[in-house]
């Protein structure tokens, strides 16, 4: 080794040194990334197979998600604002236009999903909000009378752990079974409320989830919000 | 020449009990407090510093001769952070169940205090054997906390393990209760104090003379 061939403390040492070391791990970085990136998106993709399948009180394992999802999933597309089917959106597979919407808006209108359980239909529609650090999702899966609730599973990037994560658990959805979005013909929602109280206009309502507050009432404002677009929709099917 | 000799054994097994990061030093108590409400978080936690923690110290400990000393701080964050952005990715890729439960706190590991603090103590004046040892060792030390944490509360707290109910029916049936305040951060911080209690008590010469 040359001793001190280089004064490791001046400016031009430091500055190269940084600047070397900065290239080197923002190229590592990118390449890992970039090798692992299919990956991921194809576990992104099977992991809302699932939670759609789990809309549906079914629960899938990954392996199993994708045979489960081309069962049940008959159909898919996207809707205007008046209710309407929008031509030339049909499909259900990822890489068709209601998958991709659910995470990217589509201009053209909202994803439905059409499931058919025992030979029922069951119209699923995606939810997204904002909860309490992050955004927060979920999956409405409505009867065709369009109007009560099939099933219900809500998801999470970084709720409180052990307080307002408890939304994501198969016990919150299944309090949504039964409720009814539509009162005296005009849509309401249902709201979450804390244990013990009840709804304050007469909608029908769910318990929140003990010490997450905020949380519990971003549900309710996000399926106010979200399912509120689908306004039309669902009256088209009642009529 | 024996693969641990007195000083890399002290290394790796001195943060197991009286130089714990954790009980002894203080160290990354916020990350100790919030991953523990269940075991199976705190347990992927301890996995992920460990694994980061000696990753680090190796790097830090390779590039020894090379940094400049005013940017130190600054090269052991950036080996952090990547470090911790390659976990991450890794889990994403393959553990994608794992990465979502842990959610927030996979990023947080580049702010454990134990983190810096190896590579700082340690790594920048060993070599990358003992260091990496050292890493090991610390990671060890922070991870058996937290599994003791997670293990009390999640039983205590939930009445189950991993998921899984331990606390039979019938105990419920003659009116016992899940203890709410086991899952809160709070009780958290007042059982790593029992834990500090009884380690300082079973070791004397950790206790300050007056």
């Amino acid at each position: 080794m040359e001793e001190k061939a280089m004064n490791r403390e001046s400016n031009v040492y430091t500055i190269l040194f940084s600047a070397i070391m900065v290239v080197i791990f923002a190229l590592g970085l990118s390449l890992i990334h970039q090798t692992l990136r299919p990956k991921q998106i194809q576990n992104e993709n099977v992991d809302t197979m699932r939670q759609i399948l789990r809309s549906l009180n079914i629960e899938a394992s990954a392996a199993e998600a994708e045979a489960k999802y081309a069962e049940l999933i008959k159909n898919a597309y996207l809707i205007a604002p008046d209710g309407s089917k929008v031509v030339g959106t049909e499909g259900t597979q990822y890489y068709d236009r209601a998958f991709s919407a659910i995470s990217r808006r589509d201009a053209a209108g909202l994803p439905v999903f059409e499931a058919n359980v025992n030979g029922n239909t069951i119209f699923i529609l995606p939810m997204r909000g904002a909860g309490m650090w992050a955004p927060i999702w979920g999956y409405l899966a409505v009867n065709a009378d369009g109007n009560t609730i099939f099933g219900a599973t809500f998801d999470h990037t970084s709720e409180t752990p052990g307080l307002g994560d408890a939304i994501a658990t198969q016990a919150f959805g299944e309090r949504y079974i039964g409720k009814r979005l539509f009162q005296n013909g005009a849509f309401t929602s249902v709201s979450v409320v804390k244990p013990g109280a009840s709804s304050l206009r007469g909608e029908d309502y769910v318990d929140g989830v003990s010490g997450g507050t905020i949380t519990s009432r971003s549900v309710g404002v996000m399926m106010y919000q979200s399912i509120g677009a689908y306004e039309n929709f669902l009256m088209n099917l009642q009529r | 020449m024996a693969i641990l000799s007195g000083k890399t054994k002290a290394a790796l097994l001195g943060p197991l009990n009286k130089d714990n990061p954790v009980i002894v030093q203080v160290l990354g108590i916020c990350s100790a407090l919030a991953v523990t409400a269940k075991l199976e978080p705190a347990i992927v936690m301890a996995i992920a510093v460990t694994v980061v923690v000696a990753l680090a110290n190796v790097i830090i400990s390779l590039l020894r001769k090379l940094i400049p000393t005013r940017v130190r701080m600054i090269v052991q964050l950036m080996v952090a952070a990547t470090l911790v952005a390659i976990v991450s990715e890794l889990l994403k890729a393959y553990a994608f169940d794992v990465n979502r439960q842990l959610s927030v706190f996979v990023g947080l590991i580049v702010s454990n205090c134990i983190l810096m603090g190896r590579m700082e103590a340690f790594a920048l004046g060993n070599g990358p054997w003992p260091s990496f040892l050292d890493g090991i060792g610390n990671g060890l030390g922070y991870g058996w906390i937290l599994v003791v944490l997670g293990f009390v509360r999640e039983l205590f707290g939930s009445g189950t393990l991993l998921g899984y109910q331990i606390i039979p029916q019938i105990f419920y049936d003659a009116g016992y209760q899940n203890n709410g305040f086991m899952s809160l951060a709070p009780m958290a911080i007042l059982l790593t104090g029992v834990i500090i209690w009884i380690h300082r008590a079973r070791n004397k010469d950790l206790q300050e003379t007056e």
